[in-house]
């Protein structure tokens, strides 16, 4: 009580004379309490429109479509999972054009998305070249090979409890590692085409695929191995039957990691020389001329490839691992 | 007095001989380690002398040289600059380039730093690693704060923030620099003196860390704040503890562990960043920049170093969150 500003002891016991300041304070609080966020989103709104007309524009079509979306995700209708997200996705995408449109920003700085698309429809085949060279020959075929190896050698070197212990610290140590370092390296080795790209990514998802499959060949517990033992089951029937489908979540996270990963890997080896084909080098290229639309095409290129490729494999795992706690629905 | 002694004795000291069964475990965690090391370096060894043999023989052959096996081995493993540099030559040069060079030197009567010392470089990364590790530490739990109280926001931005993990960082690097150096806010601040030229190079360096390490957090930091079960929140509500309450009292304090387990990871990732953005934009000092250099003029063992020294800034960084990490959960109380 005593810390009560001046403002508060000496203007509110002033209203407070008589009950109608607590009945009206009450009545209207409890039915009208939803109307205070909106009041200050209006109150926001005016007083940009006040400093800066542009800045009013830009509020006024932020707090639209997140009053939608507030209401459609706090009544829980069917589908909001979905719609919410691609609304505040289409309103990012208006407000940067509405920014780009109303502040006039040199498209050497930052192109507007109509720009964007504009770009991207009108150079498709060397996009989709980019892409092939990129994503499908480098990533790709990386991404397979590294994967691959990592989960072989987690089988190598399952019988050897020794072996874990020594691989499991040092994987780790490893896959904390700036191993996109070694990119100038592999490029001298392999050149300037796709195999030195698959040779970075290899090296990236190794390791953090290796400690993921290691620790997934290991959540079997005693009493699920002990009934495998009193069926007698061999080594080969107990990894094929109970510890490599009871591996796949820890499998398919390490896989989903490394879908990052590749893509980054292969870009990135690009900067260190390649042919003249590839999103990497198409991005250094037409920084030099400035031509910002289409480095942004290659971007849009570069994470919807990127998303459709972690979307196939979390897809896949929806499939496969179904009766995982972690893929329940509701 | 005895119970006390007896109340403090650990596990280990009830052994026989105390000492051996503390030595068995010791041996347990590190002698694995230790192998799996020495058969990498092993194979590290003999890599370099596999690749490394071509130059040597195609050496020996213009000359007119024969050369006994031993010769050959003993040339493969110290090249100047060879395919692939052993480890002794790695650590030769990462010793002299450390301590074998002055940090600083005079240069136009100013001291300044000295570009051949690789603690320079590891210092022009580092910088730029920790500030982008701030800012993105700072963005992922003001994020996560309002994912985990706001519904609409939950399922609007989080899944956008999954979606932009999936964009190559190094694509949006110089994107980044042209947008900082073009902005006239800071322009006017490097006119007025208000910041350096030097902060300007690290700005873009440390926003595409940021970029890279606030999304471990947000992860943590989501799954953290959701971790109080049920019964803990009712406790909260019986006691009628406001949301603001409720944060600062429960929510907060169970969230600590997982968020030192997010900010681990994302130290790393906030390094990997700093390094890869300094590959697109010229950057003529750190140890990306000292990557470019190397791979430029076909200096391995000038590579390999920096590429050991990032290891080493990676590892001491992780180290050292671990230790606050165990700092504050004593602290805390948690075992």
């Amino acid at each position: 009580m005593a810390r009560r500003s001046r403002w508060r002891v000496s203007i509110l016991p002033a209203l407070r004379r008589g009950p109608w300041y607590e009945y009206v304070r009450h009545r209207w609080l409890r039915s009208n309490r939803w109307l205070v966020p909106p009041v200050i989103r209006a109150a926001i709104v005016g007083l940009a429109f006040l400093a800066d007309w542009r800045l009013g524009v830009f509020f006024l079509v932020w707090f639209a479509p997140w009053a939608v979306n507030a209401a459609l995700s706090d009544r829980r209708t069917i589908g909001a999972g979905v719609v919410v997200p691609m609304i505040f996705g289409v309103t990012l995408l208006g407000l940067w054009e509405l920014v780009v449109q109303l502040y006039e920003i040199s498209p050497i700085i930052l192109p507007a998305p109509s720009a964007i698309w504009a770009r991207i429809t009108g150079a498709t085949d060397i996009l989709w070249a980019d892409f092939r060279q990129t994503v499908l020959k480098g990533a790709l075929a990386g991404y397979v090979i590294g994967c691959g190896a990592a989960f072989l050698t987690a089988l190598a070197v399952d019988r050897s409890g020794f072996l874990q212990r020594g691989l499991v610290p040092v994987g780790n140590f490893m896959a904390a590692l700036p191993i996109v370092g070694t990119a100038p390296i592999l490029v001298m080795w392999f050149g300037f085409g796709w195999p030195s790209k698959a040779a970075v990514v290899v090296a990236m998802v190794f390791f953090p695929m290796l400690v993921n499959c290691i620790q997934g060949l290991k959540v079997t517990d005693q009493t699920q191995r002990d009934l495998m033992h009193t069926y007698a089951a061999r080594y080969d029937q107990i990894l094929l039957k109970l510890r490599l489908p009871a591996a796949m979540p820890f499998v398919f996270n390490g896989l989903k990691v490394c879908t990052t990963l590749a893509l980054i890997g292969a870009i990135v080896a690009e900067f260190f020389g390649s042919p003249t084909v590839g999103m990497g080098f198409r991005i250094k290229i037409e920084m030099g001329r400035l031509s910002m639309d289409m480095v942004w095409a290659e971007i849009a290129v570069a994470a919807l490839g990127g998303s459709g490729f972690y979307g196939l494999v979390a897809f896949i795992e929806r499939r496969m691992t179904f009766w995982h706690p972690s893929q329940r629905q509701g | 007095m005895s119970d006390l002694a007896a109340f403090s004795r650990s596990p280990a000291e009830g052994d026989a001989r105390p000492l051996a069964s503390v030595l068995r475990r010791v041996a347990s965690v590190t002698l694995p380690v230790f192998t799996v090391v020495a058969v990498i370096v092993l194979i590290w060894y003999l890599a370099a002398a596999g690749m490394n043999r071509a130059w040597t023989l195609d050496q020996a052959g213009r000359r007119g040289l024969e050369l006994t096996v031993g010769e050959v081995i003993a040339d493969t493993l110290n090249q100047d600059r060879p395919v692939l540099p052993t480890p002794h030559q790695v650590f030769t040069e990462l010793w002299n380039t450390t301590l074998g060079e002055p940090v600083m030197r005079e240069r136009r009567g100013e001291l300044q730093g000295n570009p051949r010392n690789l603690v320079f470089h590891a210092y022009h990364t580092l910088a730029p690693t920790l500030m982008g590790f701030l800012i993105g530490t700072f963005l992922g739990v003001l994020l996560a704060v309002g994912i985990v109280h706001n519904r609409a926001m939950s399922m609007s931005v989080m899944p956008w923030a999954i979606a932009s993990q999936t964009i190559p960082i190094l694509a949006i690097a110089p994107i980044i620099v042209v947008v900082v150096s073009n902005l006239p806010a800071l322009n006017a601040a490097v006119d007025n003196g208000m910041i350096s030229e030097e902060m300007i190079l690290s700005i873009p360096k440390a926003l595409i860390s940021s970029y890279l390490s606030f999304f471990p957090v947000v992860v943590g930091m989501v799954a953290g704040l959701r971790s109080p079960n049920a019964t803990d929140l009712d406790l909260m509500r019986t006691y009628a503890a406001s949301r603001y309450q409720t944060f600062w009292k429960l929510r907060l304090p169970a969230s600590i562990p997982f968020l030192f387990t997010s900010l681990k990871v994302s130290i790393a990732a906030a390094l990997v960043g700093t390094i890869v953005a300094e590959l697109p934009t010229g950057a003529r000092f750190g140890l990306g920049a000292r990557l470019l250099t190397g791979s430029y003029y076909g200096q391995t063992i000038q590579i390999w170093s920096a590429l050991f020294m990032s290891a080493i800034c990676a590892a001491t960084l992780v180290v050292m969150l671990g230790v606050i990490e165990k700092l504050v959960l004593k602290r805390m109380g948690q075992p």
